[in-house]
């Protein structure tokens, strides 16, 4: 047998694996005292696995006969989740220890669900993408229920675990099913297929692909498989929420464009379709809903939804700028809602399930670096420019008129302008509302640096996109 | 592929189950006594009804059972093939093993490895009452 394994492929994941048995034991020995040591071991792994992703950066290759990509995009998405889960773990303790849920646990069950995302960025086989995803999901099912004596936490995590259990048996069956048309689970025997046969579509393939494609819409949380999306959301302890939002998306999102950015779509297949017509009804109803909603965290909810749908169009598009332009977005995304999730719950004053808009009042008073960095946010998420929301949302709809999906861009286009209004309504409420016995903020100052950090990084990609925008075309041709 | 012939030993697999159980109702003697009608317990007297609550902790001894139980399930390939696989296989079995065994011994810190005997007053009640009906048939 001749297998080149070539370690430095996943050494990332090596890092992160050994990470996980480390703070595991670490919190084992110290963990009766305090939770200093797992803490601060998490954060050692984190920006450990980060300095040797950077390093390897997209040299790494094939390995393991071409099992795991270490490329460029697999890079590329790998630093994001690492940041993304180092700003939530990075303010954690302060909540963990607010609500009483401060277990060691919680910060090796983030290590493994980074440990699955990077997995399924670098997948080059359908079996490794599968593992990376139930790797994920499995710990994201026990952290969104993390908050074991509240009812709502239950019920996110148990309506998480029973939607994503059936999901992922489509996703499944699909694989299944290209399985046995193809007789292969590699990506590039599939392209080849694909490629070489006359009737792509023939046999179980067109099935097969159809139901790979609902598994990952439904971890993309894409109308018409959005209805878990707000109720876990909700329920889940806010960073766990905040993770939930960014990273398992992002990394959905990555495992959707290396199956079917070269297969698929480059090819002519009717996905544009389908996915033309998911990205206009997931706008339009994340954007609808948001309207309507009460607590900042459905709201923000909702908006994930809608951003799911922006993004959907670069998957549409499926054309060079549009696969880049979502790698910038979904970068940059992520820190808008890590720091606005987390402004959150610094905010409510009202307990864990009572998440109120009007929390915010008088916030611009009260506190004004968060009330200005939350600003930020908003107007990120809105898509003003010149912060990092307006490019992300700018090359997504360029490449969607690119590839001739005008109508798609114009519903896109309007429903931004609707968004305004929901995005905005957190800015009156902070600068404008009046409202009798509110209490200055609790000292966080993790928090604090989370957001600044998150805002920093918002203001800085939208004055300079170019060079994140280089890196992720850099990243999407060494995908194919 | 052609997955005829997995179809068809699917079939076969079906059909072999139910003719077996068929030809002994056919062809066994029939003479049914109390004793034989009786559970079998591996030779244990059946004490109570088995419809009863059952401890949670049986759930967590299954759970770490069928780790170690799967875990043979890859060690019996890769011990068969080990000369092949070489000195990297060899380290990743010890890699897999030593994970499993840190989950063991987490599992042992948190004494979920400590049983805690069925003696809630609630289901002392019941066994009573299903062994008192049992004497009485």
């Amino acid at each position: 047998m001749n297998i080149t394994y070539n370690l430095p492929a996943i050494g990332t994941q090596l890092v992160l694996g050994a990470g996980v048995i480390l703070v595991l034991l670490a919190d084992l020995l110290t963990g009766k005292k305090n939770r200093d040591v797992a803490y601060q071991t998490t954060l050692t792994v984190l920006v450990l696995a980060g300095i040797i992703c950077v390093m390897k950066w997209g040299s790494a290759g094939a390995g393991f006969g071409g099992q795991v990509f270490g490329d460029g995009f697999a890079s590329f998405f790998n630093l994001a989740f690492l940041a993304i889960a180092f700003l939530v773990v990075f303010n954690s303790p302060n909540y963990l220890k607010r609500n009483e849920i401060d277990h060691g646990e919680y910060y090796m069950l983030i290590l493994i669900a980074v440990l699955g995302m990077t997995f399924m960025s670098s997948a080059g086989d359908l079996l490794i993408f599968f593992l990376g995803l139930e790797t994920m999901s499995i710990s994201l099912y026990v952290l969104a229920g993390f908050h074991k004596s509240r009812a709502r936490s239950n019920e996110s995590s148990l309506k998480y675990l029973l939607l994503g259990a059936f999901f992922t048996g489509f996703l499944l069956y699909g694989i299944a099913l290209i399985y046995g048309q193809v007789g292969s689970t590699n990506l590039a025997d599939i392209t080849s297929y694909l490629a070489g046969s006359a009737n792509p579509l023939g046999g179980y393939m067109g099935v097969g692909l159809a139901l790979l494609l609902v598994g990952l819409l439904f971890k993309m949380a894409v109308v018409p498989f959005h209805f878990w999306s707000p109720d876990v959301y909700d329920g889940a302890p806010t960073p766990v929420t905040a993770f939930m939002s960014a990273a398992p998306k992002a990394a959905a999102f990555a495992a959707a464009l290396r199956i079917f950015y070269d297969p698929a779509i480059s090819l002519g297949l009717p996905w544009d379709k389908t996915l033309w017509i998911a990205a206009a009804l997931t706008i339009t109803l994340g954007n609808f809903a948001a309207l309507a909603q009460s607590s900042i965290k459905r709201m923000l909810a909702y908006s994930s939804i809608t951003h799911a749908g922006y993004l959907m169009i670069g998957l549409a598009a499926g054309n060079e700028l549009g696969a880049s332009g979502m790698l910038y977005y979904l970068f940059t995304y992520g820190f808008m809602n890590v720091g606005a999730f987390t402004i959150a719950w610094l905010v409510n004053r009202r307990g864990e399930g009572n998440y109120l808009l009007s929390d915010f009042a008088q916030l611009g008073s009260r506190n004004p670096v968060m009330a200005l960095l939350m600003s930020i946010f908003m107007l990120s998420l809105t898509g003003i420019p010149p912060l990092a929301g307006f490019f992300g949302k700018l090359y997504v709809f360029s490449a969607g008129v690119k590839a001739g999906l005008i109508w798609l861009v114009v519903i896109a286009v309007l429903n931004s302008v609707v968004s305004v209004f929901y995005y905005l309504r957190v800015m009156v409420i902070m600068y404008m509302r009046e409202e009798e016995g509110l209490k200055d903020l609790e000292k966080a100052p993790t928090v604090a640096i989370t957001a600044i950090l998150c805002g920093l990084v918002i203001l800085l990609l939208g004055l300079f996109p170019g060079p994140l925008l280089d890196l992720a075309r850099e990243s999407v041709l060494s995908l194919l | 592929m052609n997955f005829g012939p997995i179809f068809l030993f699917l079939i076969a697999a079906g059909g072999v189950v139910f003719v077996a159980l068929f030809l002994n109702r056919m062809l066994a003697p029939r003479k049914p006594n109390p004793e034989k009608l009786s559970t079998y317990e591996c030779g244990e007297e059946a004490v109570g009804s088995p419809w009863i609550r059952f401890n949670t902790r049986f759930y967590v001894i299954a759970l770490i059972f069928l780790v170690f139980d799967v875990e043979v399930l890859f060690l019996f390939p890769w011990a068969v093939n080990l000369k092949s696989l070489g000195m990297f296989a060899w380290i990743e079995m010890a890699v897999f093993i030593i994970i499993l065994s840190v989950g063991l011994a987490y599992v042992w810190a948190k004494r979920d490895l400590e049983w805690i005997k069925p003696d809630s007053d609630e289901i002392q009640a019941a066994l009573r009452q299903s062994s008192q009906t049992i004497t009485d048939k």
